[in-house]
């Protein structure tokens, strides 16, 4: 019984990182959006001066740490929205026909997810690197896991999404009306101090600040919250989020 | 003869109003081949997917191999193994890969795996195509691959949703002859829903007529036809009414309906009795347009039954889209 439910984890895993690495194109549109967003902001706005960014450290270095979350962020979004393409296809049906539970299958592709998206994000990383992000490389295993419980936050959303929906469009209008304003929110482009209150009140809002500066704070410092509390709000969403996909999910007929 | 599926007045009905299946009772018995013949919007899809867990009966239930479909479906879905209308394969996978991937989520240890996968794909051919992407695969590839999938777990019973449509008829008669080896080599009863006439006859040891939800007759195809007589006779005449009445009283005649413009008639003998109706309309004043003798198809079986042809124009799409949206 126990030995079915990993096999089924595993093999939904497996699944999940082929089409990852067949799907070329998407591949190399996630890898490369990124990049250029941090290649082109950073030296488009390397002249611009943000009071609260030390003197020593450029609007690279406060930048690159947000690209990083937006790539692991889109694409866990997108492994668990591709529910969606697995039941316009049909394949959805063999997956729920079987005799495994249906929050194994929940798992295997939340950590399939999860770990495509974490490939995404070394690779921005890398990329950080070359382009000279003052990166301390002993921060880098607690950005792992504030890259975790935000991909599982993003996974869940997507997998609660799609249970609700019938077909892609509006998974786009999803992404247009919801992620990338909290997205743009989140602090990942400018710092906090500063800005008008009422202003800053949304920044506090948007549970996306706490990853973004949560990720910040390992990788380059200039966090704005305790990190304490950065990794409290991200692992409560997280769970929450994940739970409510997985009941949706759960939830849905073929 | 061991019982292997049977239904209690399974029913399901769509938004409190779309009576999709109705009160269905039904006993299929372990190692025939089963078939549900039916025009769009039957019943039948719906009946598959109750069947195999994936929706709730309205009312009534159902056994797989003895196991209620309601309370343990976990059992159930052990037992079964389905090729769903619309395919259901990962086109990112190879062959391999899809029947890998199945074999692993019905619990196959590695040896077993190993083996299974290449018996089942030996068993439909699909040996030397087996490292492809499937997107690369033609439709009556998928349709191969998707029947090998079905047996990986050795299910008891296989359920195939409309196994040939929109297939050629090459691929068609190659997809009906696997069909008969997996169920005698495999010793597995097939479940099967078709539109097809030819299908249902070249496949089914019994076919069970299915409209508007409700099963009319069940039967091998060879005692339907015979029961609208040895021969069947049609005949389109200036006055349908006068013959038919004076043709009611006959006693040789077994089967007499009139469907549109034509009068159908069920005998034993048919050219003997053909002679005979001539006669009997010229005596009666009623001028013949033509007559056709042949032996009744499972099609004229529909109609008798019915009232319509199997793809009638006058198709209730109203009901059939309320039906295709419903059960996704």
């Amino acid at each position: 019984m126990r030995f079915l439910e990993l096999q089924a984890i595993y093999i939904m895993w497996l699944r999940q990182l082929k089409g990852f690495v067949r799907a070329r194109s998407r591949l190399i549109a996630n890898i490369i959006q990124p990049f250029f967003f941090l290649a082109f902001l950073g030296i488009g706005f390397s002249t611009a001066k943000f009071a609260t960014i030390p003197i020593n450290y450029s609007y690279l270095d406060f930048l690159a740490p947000g690209m990083i979350v937006m790539s692991v962020l889109f694409s866990s979004m997108f492994a668990g929205v591709s529910v969606l393409w697995d039941k316009q296809f049909g394949f959805l049906q063999e997956v729920l026909v079987a005799p495994v539970s249906r929050l194994s299958i929940v798992i295997g592709r939340t950590l399939g997810g999860s770990t495509t998206a974490l490939i995404q994000g070394f690779v921005v990383l890398f990329a950080s690197l070359v382009l000279g992000v003052k990166i301390s490389l002993s921060g880098v295993f607690l950005a792992v896991i504030f890259l975790v419980l935000l991909s599982f936050f993003a996974v869940g959303f997507g997998l609660a999404v799609a249970s609700k929906m019938e077909d892609i469009h509006g998974f786009q209008l999803i992404m247009n009306l919801v992620i990338f304003p909290l997205f743009f929110l989140s602090s990942a482009f400018f710092p906090i101090e500063g800005l008008p209150s009422q202003f800053k009140m949304l920044v506090y809002l948007d549970p996306l600040t706490y990853g973004v500066d949560g990720v910040r704070g390992s990788l380059v410092g200039m966090n704005y919250f305790f990190l304490q509390l950065d990794l409290l709000v991200c692992l409560v969403l997280a769970v929450a989020v994940l739970l409510v996909g997985a009941y949706f999910f759960k939830k849905s007929e073929v | 003869m061991k019982e292997i599926v049977v239904t209690e007045n399974l029913t399901k009905i769509y938004n409190k109003k779309v009576l999709a299946v109705d009160h269905v009772n039904l006993r299929i018995y372990k190692g025939e081949i089963f078939g549900f013949l039916g025009p769009n919007g039957a019943g039948k899809t719906t009946t598959i997917k109750m069947l195999v867990t994936l929706l709730q009966p309205t009312e009534g239930t159902a056994f797989v191999n003895g196991f209620n479909i309601l309370t343990e479906p976990h059992e159930v879905r052990k037992n079964i193994g389905i090729v769903f209308q619309e395919p259901a394969l990962d086109l990112q996978l190879t062959g391999k890969e899809n029947l890998d991937f199945h074999a692993r989520i019905y619990g196959l240890k590695r040896d077993e795996r190993k083996k299974r996968i290449n018996e089942v794909l030996e068993l439909v051919n699909l040996k030397d195509k087996a490292d492809i992407l499937v997107k690369n695969y033609s439709g009556g590839m998928k349709r191969r691959l998707e029947i090998a999938r079905g047996l990986m777990h050795y299910p008891n019973v296989l359920f195939l949703d409309e196994p040939t449509l929109g297939l050629d008829p090459q691929s068609r008669r190659a997809i009906w002859d696997y069909i008969k080896e997996i169920n005698k080599r495999e010793n597995v009863t097939v479940f099967l829903t078709t539109h097809y006439m030819d299908e249902a006859e070249y496949l089914c040891d019994r076919v069970a007529i299915i409209d508007h939800g409700k099963i009319l007759v069940l039967n091998s195809p060879a005692a339907l036809k015979n029961s609208l007589g040895n021969d069947l006779i049609t005949l389109s005449c200036n006055s349908t009414e006068k013959l038919y009445n004076a043709l009611k009283s006959e006693h040789w005649v077994k089967n007499l309906k009139i469907h549109g413009e034509e009068l159908f008639l069920g005998v034993k003998s048919g050219e003997k009795r053909l002679v005979q109706i001539i006669n009997l309309a010229s005596e009666l004043n009623v001028k013949v347009n033509f007559v056709n003798l042949r032996k009744p198809t499972l099609e004229d079986v529909f109609l008798h039954y019915t009232g319509r042809k199997i793809r009638d124009e006058k198709r209730d799409f109203r009901r059939e889209i309320t039906i295709r949206r419903m059960r996704r």
